[in-house]
């Protein structure tokens, strides 16, 4: 093989520059710089639901209606609490009357008189968007009027949402609705005008007993992340892949 | 080319630009990718601030606190120590409304209240069967529970 030196030179100087030249494609960033570059990574927001605590009061359904300008007797709502009862001849009825808004105050369900004495188990398993990771509602919306902020909250932006519904259908936790005032759809939010100002949630702030509580997953001294990271915790619907971030203590099989 | 086929595709072409021009300024410049994924951060990004200014209405405990010191103080000794003011006596928010406007926060007296923790359900192992219980038609049917018993500290008697 032969090179002369003119060829020679060339190749040096060009592979050289070659080599060069994609690392000016990266800047230098001040410290203050770089703290907002990954400033987005700091907050994953989760919830905890110990349903173990949960009396069926419905206190939080009350308290989200309100917060969140709900239409109070119309029947839609952000979170609900269902009750299910397990008897020991194996069957397993639930029912969420106004979506527990009104608490659980009698022993009938769906209008069946049950036992005491007949009941194996029950329980009360409150429900709210899981703000999933792979948000199926988000995929499906057509104009960009649904999305996920940085912070992992599913929000629904009201001026832009056309009303289509598709999120609704997409959704497998039937946590999105119709909102029958603004016309578009509409789901909970964690409260994110409250979160974001360093408050609880309405729910959250509402449960007298606990069975609610929001979480920082970055923040690893957040005791609600460490309850989630290190005890046994539960979500609902996994097979879809959506990676909710509702994460459940004592969640019975008989949940759907 | 006949003119017959041309004439339609110039005013397809056309209303194709059309849109392009009204897309332009229907929409708003703040709208795109603002994330990592095209499928899932797509989107307006002041919807994100707009959601952030959304009023809050239950403003807490220690809000209330700043006036109604004696009843917090009561309500913090009892066992309903867990229960926020606001459950009972309405969400005093968005700012502005109380106490400005007698109207806006409505005290809840009624039994059905009290009943939502209160009403026997007789569940075995659940944390419903812990609390104290009546059945609705043995117990003072009809009375308002607080005629009774003061809601702030349970274990009073009303005087």
């Amino acid at each position: 093989m032969s090179c002369s030196r003119r060829d020679f030179l060339k190749d040096a100087v060009s592979g050289a520059a070659a080599t060069v030249l994609p690392l000016s494609a990266f800047t230098f960033l001040t410290t203050d710089e770089a703290k907002a570059a990954i400033a987005e990574a700091t907050v994953r927001w989760a919830f905890l639901v110990d349903t173990t605590k949960c009396v069926g009061c419905g206190l939080c359904v009350k308290a989200c209606k309100n917060e969140n300008e709900i239409p109070y007797d119309a029947p839609v709502t952000r979170t609900w609490v269902e009750r299910y009862v397990v008897t020991k001849d194996g069957r397993t009825l639930a029912d969420s009357p106004n979506g527990g808004r009104d608490g659980f105050t009698t022993g009938t369900i769906r209008g069946e008189e049950i036992d005491p004495e007949n009941v194996a188990k029950a329980f009360f398993v409150p429900k709210l968007c899981n703000q999933c990771d792979n948000p199926a509602c988000v995929q499906v919306c057509p104009v960009g009027a649904t999305y996920q902020t940085h912070d992992g909250v599913v929000l629904i932006d009201r001026e832009w949402c056309i009303g289509c519904g598709y999120c609704i259908m997409a959704c497998p936790y039937g946590v999105r609705f119709f909102h029958p005032e603004h016309k578009v759809a509409d789901k909970c939010n964690f409260c994110y005008h409250r979160i974001t100002k360093g408050m609880q949630p309405a729910c959250v702030d509402s449960c007298a007993f606990g069975a609610r509580r929001i979480a920082n997953l970055r923040d690893p001294d957040d005791p609600v992340t460490q309850i989630i990271t290190t005890e046994r915790v539960a979500v609902l619907k996994d097979e879809y892949g959506t990676k909710p971030h509702v994460f459940y203590i004592g969640l019975d099989a008989s949940v759907r | 080319m006949k003119r017959h086929v041309l004439h339609p595709l110039w005013v397809a072409i056309g209303l194709v630009g059309l849109i392009f021009l009204a897309r332009l300024f229907v929409v708003p410049d703040d709208f795109g990718v603002h994330g990592d994924s095209f499928t899932y951060n797509y989107h307006r990004l002041s919807n994100v601030q707009e959601w952030q200014e959304f009023p809050v209405k239950y403003q807490g405990r220690d809000s209330c606190a700043e006036c109604h010191k004696d009843n917090v103080r009561t309500q913090r000794r009892g066992p309903h120590k867990r229960i926020q003011c606001e459950n009972c006596h309405g969400p005093s928010g968005p700012p502005g409304n109380h106490p400005d406007n007698e109207e806006y926060l409505p005290l809840n007296k009624e039994r059905d209240l009290c009943m939502r923790c209160h009403a026997s359900l007789e569940y075995p192992d659940a944390a419903r069967s812990e609390l104290p219980a009546i059945h609705d038609r043995r117990h003072k049917r009809r009375r308002e529970c607080v005629e009774c018993h003061n809601p702030h500290d349970p274990r009073e008697d009303v005087e």
